[in-house]
């Protein structure tokens, strides 16, 4: 038996904490472009704003993309509720009001990584130490996810904990995939590479793909592929087709459980029957913006779905 | 004012029951002693034992100072102690319903009427109510002080929502993960099974139209209190949920909370919140932590709430200072453990005879608590006692005062060695159909040289307790 402000707290811990990390990942693919780009840093960094969907709070607070600005804007400021500081602050005190139904192990890491990160971000961060400190926010996360998944029993508390972190996966890995769109459309526009490979490769960079990438394609980028690996492919932890076989197993777990179904598990399931198209090429054929604007408002309204069907308010 | 020190009186060796620790230590390297104090510290900071200071914004979370020098009890002085606090939790149980029903100990004249009827800690609500099993007061503090070899008092009788247990527990886990060679050494009787026996408590005063094993839960009144730590800490421990009020509601005459599969039944309430907060519709309409509705629920039977609404009656401040009559009365014997003195500011004589001497008194506001809106005469300059004396001139029947003990002391690790620092003692007393106390409790250290205030938020730090099983 689970409290529903209990499942909320685990669901929301769990989406800020995939937060910090996605935001940490998304600061290191701006500063490799930036470091690699001929052209202005300026309008990279612009586009991790905009990935990190915070443009408009940004635009409030400062008029220029530097490196300084928005490195400060998505680690450091607690005024910007997604930055990292801030999501480890509000997965902190999720963490503290689901305290009883956490190992003390998981508890302790988010605890641990709370403490030593709001040290690290006690100040603005030297530019020079920027790569040191988001492996750090990399390292303290995957130290949660450790004890996490090394001690939780897979009852109920994990799934709801599992369905924010997939639910929140899914949305981040949508949104850097439709910010950077244009890059990926195949048009006259890119032919005669007016498009540099960094380009291409700080989409997969920002979802730590890059790598991998070449594992599973051939070594050169082709947008397809890198749709395909994003949106498609089973295998690829971030991709949207994996977060939702994620998101209908633990919501199957939980209608096993509760001998109930509800509204939440006819959606989830309608988003992964969207995921079945035949190959990329149909989805670029329909247009690649559109089947991701629709799937970002039905990956959130299943959000809103489970907070209602499980009485999480 | 030469206090009483328990392990080192001067000029002997140490008290028996520290003699075996004492060896021990005198073996041990300083340095390491040092790291261990630090170690401590850093178990504490991780495992996020902290509490919220009141009045401080920013570092809203603290640890409450840890000292590795246990305090050491033997078991002769552990029964003698045990004895008198279950002949005074008895008494103050009979006390709070008689309080309710008849009244019989006002009739007698023993204490007076208008101490109860003006009293804001009596509720009206719960006249005539008898609370499942007879049972007002489930979990009782009693904090002790000492002052020699055989003299200890009672300070204060927590009969509210008693609150440090949860270090108690956690000092001793501590320790034993510190020192484990010394737990081989010396015989300490367990405190770690208190979670268990909570439990059975609480369950043994479920209603009686409750299920055979029924649904308990602890009651907070948030992630933003003080004591947080300690109430999820104890749910924890005990296997029950945590809940706060907006988890809870009234269905079909009986408390459930909002689970993911719809609302279920709760039959006993271990509640940290105040009776002030418990009921929008009885009591603080503005109150968002209570459960609108409970009262009625709790009339009709349907809901233990431990400890029961109204209890603050027995541990008033005001009423203290009756608690030997109250005794007496109810249990036809002597008081074991004895009051401390203390002057009823409401009485003309008793008034003047606190101003003449304010400078050499403890007074205390009879509502007060945390050791906040005291004054200790001894420790306070002439202006601070001149303020404090227009204050109690202005309402005194809003204060007692008592004289300043010198409160028996225990080493404490410093950087310069061992120094002693007064301490006090909070046993737990669990009552259900038997009375229940841990061999143990909390010792509350004042870290200051010289200081008689032992609370957290007032610079207090906390040690481990033993008693030894000799």
């Amino acid at each position: 038996m689970l409290l529903g402000r209990t499942a909320n707290g685990l669901y929301w811990m769990n989406r800020y904490i995939e937060r910090a990390e996605n935001m940490a990942r998304l600061v290191d693919a701006g500063l490799r472009m930036a470091l690699t780009s001929t052209q202005g840093a300026a309008e990279e960094w612009a586009s991790v704003v905009i990935s990190a969907g915070s443009d408009v709070a940004y635009g409030q607070k400062y008029q220029e993309h530097s490196a300084a600005n928005v490195s400060d804007f998505l680690l450091r400021d607690t005024s910007n509720p997604s930055s990292v500081m801030a999501s480890i602050e509000t997965a902190r005190f999720n963490a503290r009001m689901v305290r009883t139904a956490l190992t003390r192990e998981t508890w302790e890491s988010i605890n641990e990584a709370w403490m030593s990160l709001k040290r690290m971000l006690a100040k603005p961060i030297d530019e020079r130490e920027l790569p040191a400190v988001l492996d750090a926010i990399k390292r303290e996360t995957a130290l949660i996810r450790g004890a996490f998944y090394g001690t939780m029993l897979r009852n109920e508390i994990f799934d709801f904990s599992n369905l924010g972190t997939y639910v929140e996966r899914a949305d981040n890995t949508a949104r850097i995939l439709d910010v950077k769109y244009y890059v990926l459309l195949p048009s006259i526009s890119w032919v005669g590479s007016s498009l540099d490979n960094y380009q291409w490769e700080s989409i997969l960079r920002s979802v730590s793909a890059h790598r991998s990438y070449r594992w599973v394609y051939e070594a050169e980028y082709k947008p397809t592929n890198i749709a395909d690996y994003l949106i498609l492919n089973a295998r690829m932890p971030r991709s949207l087709t994996f977060c939702y076989r994620f998101v209908l197993e633990h919501l199957e777990f939980l209608a096993r459980d509760y001998g109930a179904r509800h509204t939440c598990h006819a959606t989830a399931e309608s988003i992964h029957a969207m995921l079945k198209v035949g190959s990329i090429k149909d989805i670029f054929d329909a247009g690649l913006h559109e089947f991701l604007g629709n799937f970002i408002r039905e990956n959130t309204r299943l959000g809103d779905e489970i907070a209602l069907d499980y009485r999480f308010h | 004012m030469a206090a009483f020190d328990e392990m080192l009186p001067e000029s002997s060796g140490p008290r028996r029951p520290y003699t075996a620790y004492d060896r021990w230590l005198k073996e041990q390297d300083p340095a390491r002693l040092t790291q261990k104090t630090q170690d401590a510290e850093r178990v504490f900071r991780k495992t996020g034992i902290t509490f919220a200071v009141y009045g401080e914004q920013e570092a809203s979370e603290r640890l409450i100072p840890f000292d590795i020098v246990p305090r050491i009890i033997s078991g002769q002085e552990w029964r003698r102690l045990t004895q008198g606090i279950e002949q005074r939790v008895q008494a103050l149980n009979a006390f709070l319903d008689d309080i309710y029903h008849r009244q019989e100990i006002l009739r007698a004249g023993r204490v007076p009427k208008d101490l109860i009827a003006a009293n804001e800690a009596f509720l009206p609500e719960m006249i005539g109510v008898r609370p499942p099993a007879g049972v007002y007061t489930h979990i009782i503090g009693v904090d002790i002080v000492r002052t020699g070899e055989n003299d200890f008092f009672v300070l204060e009788d927590n009969a509210r929502t008693p609150s440090g247990v949860s270090y108690m527990l956690e000092n001793r886990e501590t320790m034993m993960q510190l020192f484990p060679e010394l737990f081989q050494k010396i015989k300490v009787r367990p405190v770690e099974n208190y979670p268990a026996l909570l439990r059975r408590s609480l369950a043994a005063v479920k209603p009686e139209s409750a299920p055979g094993t029924p649904t308990i839960a602890v009651l907070t009144p948030g992630s933003y209190n003080s004591a947080y730590f300690e109430h999820a800490f104890l749910a924890d421990q005990m296997g029950v949920q945590l809940v706060e009020g907006q988890d809870l509601r009234v269905v079909d005459g009986h408390i459930a909370m909002r689970t993911t599969e719809g609302y279920k039944q709760i039959d006993v309430l271990y509640r940290r919140v105040d009776d002030a907060f418990l009921d929008p519709l009885t009591f603080r309409p503005d109150s968002a932590l209570g459960v609108p509705g409970i009262m009625d629920v709790y009339r009709a039977g349907n809901i233990t709430i431990a400890n029961a609404p109204g209890t603050g009656i027995a541990d008033d401040k005001a009423i203290y200072s009756y608690m030997p009559e109250i005794v007496e009365f109810y249990t036809g014997r002597k008081a074991i453990l004895g009051n401390i003195p203390t002057w009823r500011c409401s009485e003309p004589d008793s008034l003047k005879y606190v101003l003449e001497h304010i400078a050499e008194l403890v007074v205390k506001e009879v509502h007060g608590s945390g050791g906040y809106g005291m004054l200790v005469g001894p420790a306070a300059s002439k202006k601070e006692c001149e303020a404090f004396a227009e204050k109690l001139k202005a309402k005194p029947s809003n204060y007692i005062a008592q004289p300043t003990l010198a409160l028996s002391t225990c080493p404490i690790l410093t950087e310069k060695g061992l120094a002693p620092r007064h301490v006090d003692l909070r046993p737990y007393v669990l009552v259900s159909d038997r009375i229940q106390i841990v061999p143990g409790g909390l010792t509350r250290v004042a870290l200051k040289e010289g200081s008689l205030v032992v609370n957290s938020s007032q610079g207090g730090g906390t040690k481990d307790t033993w008693v030894l099983d000799d």
